[in-house]
């Protein structure tokens, strides 16, 4: 009788090479054209932001990980996500100490209290800038004119209004086409709706995110938004204005789509999105601040533990209690 | 429209838990299980809208009538203490099991600054009969909403890896603080 070996292990036995490094450094790729044109139209202060960001927020990784004699993930490219993300939502001018600060706040305290990757409730970028947002209200919504780095003039920044701004306290509307392509006022990722698009094409090929949770927040807020511009066209921007103003584009795309966060089942997904566009909009329109997004998908956030728990598929042959 | 944005206001804008901080203790306490979290909102609910109307009766048949406002805070303890009274025999007899799940934190509620807090800015705010019972219904729904939420985060971050010096307590106030930074986001869609 022959040897025959067998190999027996347990499931799944079907693996595919997808890994959490390689997902975040395509993710990271992704976001290259937009860090490149936040440097184009910032200029040297877009570098340092983003740079300070990533820095910081690896070596707090870093430092939780060696307390808690945890394994060292630096590699793996998460907190260097996260670091760009967060850098991706702050102004331009925005101190890079505040923004060290921030990074501390999103690694420490909106992952490493939780227990790491995979088990933080909040998006770690967002509860770094909604801590900014509270910690340094006035700061956080000063925003440079872009190309204004080049010009001679001797000043340090101009300040411009945002889109966002305008909206709301001029009652003035910047026009969609002049969103997508992005020459606006507005934090590092927020001006080109173009660039993170490009990212995203990419992203939602190789299937890294979940093509649900975008599309529901789109939707929502084009048929919400809508309503009001329905009833008082001069009082509410129209409805593709939400689309490509602010932060709509870098948040549903890349921050309500964070694998840990967001909920697991396809109906979850469109209730998830479709909390995001809404509270977007109600915030945008009626709010005290400009910006909703951020807050929005850390309302959702915390609702997902609930979503999944009432939308769980049924298990196939289970009886109804 | 009126009624509405009040309801909006209690429940979602200016939330008792999460933007005025009241009601922190059973907020802490109970919140580690959705069951027991969704039973102790609805029992809040009902002393918030049975205190509500109590104590708007109260301040203008009693206490404005006799010009005795300085008794505010008496009577409305009393009546307070009265309606969890009522609510724990009916959670007794109904159903042992939440009532041993809530332990407690059921005579508690008497001690809940939310309720109070409730009375007393219906007073100060000067609301309406209607617009009392509406301020009720939202504060109750409100505090439901943040003690629900907040279970269904603890039940998920039982599987989680906290480090031990936060296990329990301290990751539930560092999460509250969370939610506070997320609802910051609603401030100024009403005023007051």
């Amino acid at each position: 009788m022959t040897d025959i070996k067998l190999v027996i292990s347990s499931s799944p036995h079907i693996r595919n090479d997808e890994s959490i490094p390689k997902i975040m450094f395509v993710v990271l790729a992704a976001l290259l054209p937009a860090a490149f044109l936040s440097i184009y139209l910032f200029g040297i202060k877009a570098i340092l932001l983003m740079a300070t960001c990533i820095i910081v927020c690896m070596a707090t990784e870093y430092v939780f990980q060696k307390c808690r004699d945890k394994e060292i993930t630096l590699s793996d490219g998460s907190a260097a996500l996260a670091g760009l993300l967060l850098a991706m939502t702050l102004p331009p001018s925005f101190p890079l100490l505040g923004a060290a600060l921030g990074s501390v706040v999103a690694i420490g305290l909106g992952k490493h209290i939780f227990g790491g990757l995979g088990f933080n409730i909040f998006n770690p970028a967002l509860i770094g800038r909604a801590f900014l947002q509270a910690a340094f209200p006035v700061m956080i919504t000063t925003w440079d004119d872009p190309f204004a780095w080049r010009s001679p003039a001797v000043v340090d920044a101009v300040s411009s209004a945002t889109p966002l701004a305008k909206m709301k306290f001029d009652q003035e509307f910047v026009p969609a086409q002049d969103l997508i392509i992005g020459f606006t006022g507005g934090s590092l990722g927020e001006t080109s709706a173009l660039a993170l698009l490009i990212g995203v094409v990419f992203l939602l090929y190789r299937g890294y995110i979940q093509w649900r949770i975008p599309a529901s927040i789109l939707i929502s807020s084009l048929l919400f938004g809508g309503i009001f511009w329905l009833m008082d066209s001069t009082q509410y921007p129209e409805p593709f204005f939400h689309w490509f103003a602010g932060g709509m584009v870098l948040g549903a795309f890349y921050m309500a789509t964070d694998m840990v966060t967001c909920p697991i089942t396809p109906k979850g997904y469109w209730i998830f999105g479709c909390g995001i566009g809404i509270i977007t909009v109600i915030i945008r329109l009626f709010g005290g601040l400009p910006e909703g997004v951020m807050y929005a998908i850390l309302f959702m956030n915390a609702f997902t533990p609930i979503i999944n728990k009432y939308t769980r598929p049924k298990i196939l042959g289970e009886v109804k209690k | 429209m009126e009624i509405f944005i009040i309801f909006i206001s209690a429940s979602i804008v200016n939330n008792f838990v999460l933007t005025y901080f009241l009601g922190i203790c059973p907020f802490l306490g109970v919140s580690n299980k959705i069951d027991s979290s969704f039973s102790l909102g609805l029992a809040t609910t009902f002393v918030m809208v049975i205190t509500a109307v109590a104590s708007w009766l109260i301040n203008h048949y009693i206490l404005i009538l006799f010009n005795v406002p300085f008794l505010e805070y008496v009577s409305f303890i009393i009546v307070i203490a009265s309606m969890v009274q009522l609510v724990e025999m009916f959670v007794k007899k109904t159903s042992p099991v939440l009532y041993r799940a809530l332990g407690i934190f059921l005579p508690l509620i008497t001690t809940n600054c939310a309720i109070l807090g409730l009375a007393l800015f219906a007073v100060l705010r000067d609301y309406s009969f209607i617009q009392t019972i509406v301020f009720g219904i939202g504060a109750g729904v409100g505090f439901t909403l943040a003690i629900v939420v907040m279970a269904g985060i603890r039940e998920e971050l039982e599987m989680a890896d906290i480090p031990y010096p936060l296990k329990g307590a301290g990751i539930t106030l560092i999460v509250a603080g969370f939610l506070a930074l997320a609802f910051m986001g609603f401030a100024g869609l009403i005023s007051a």
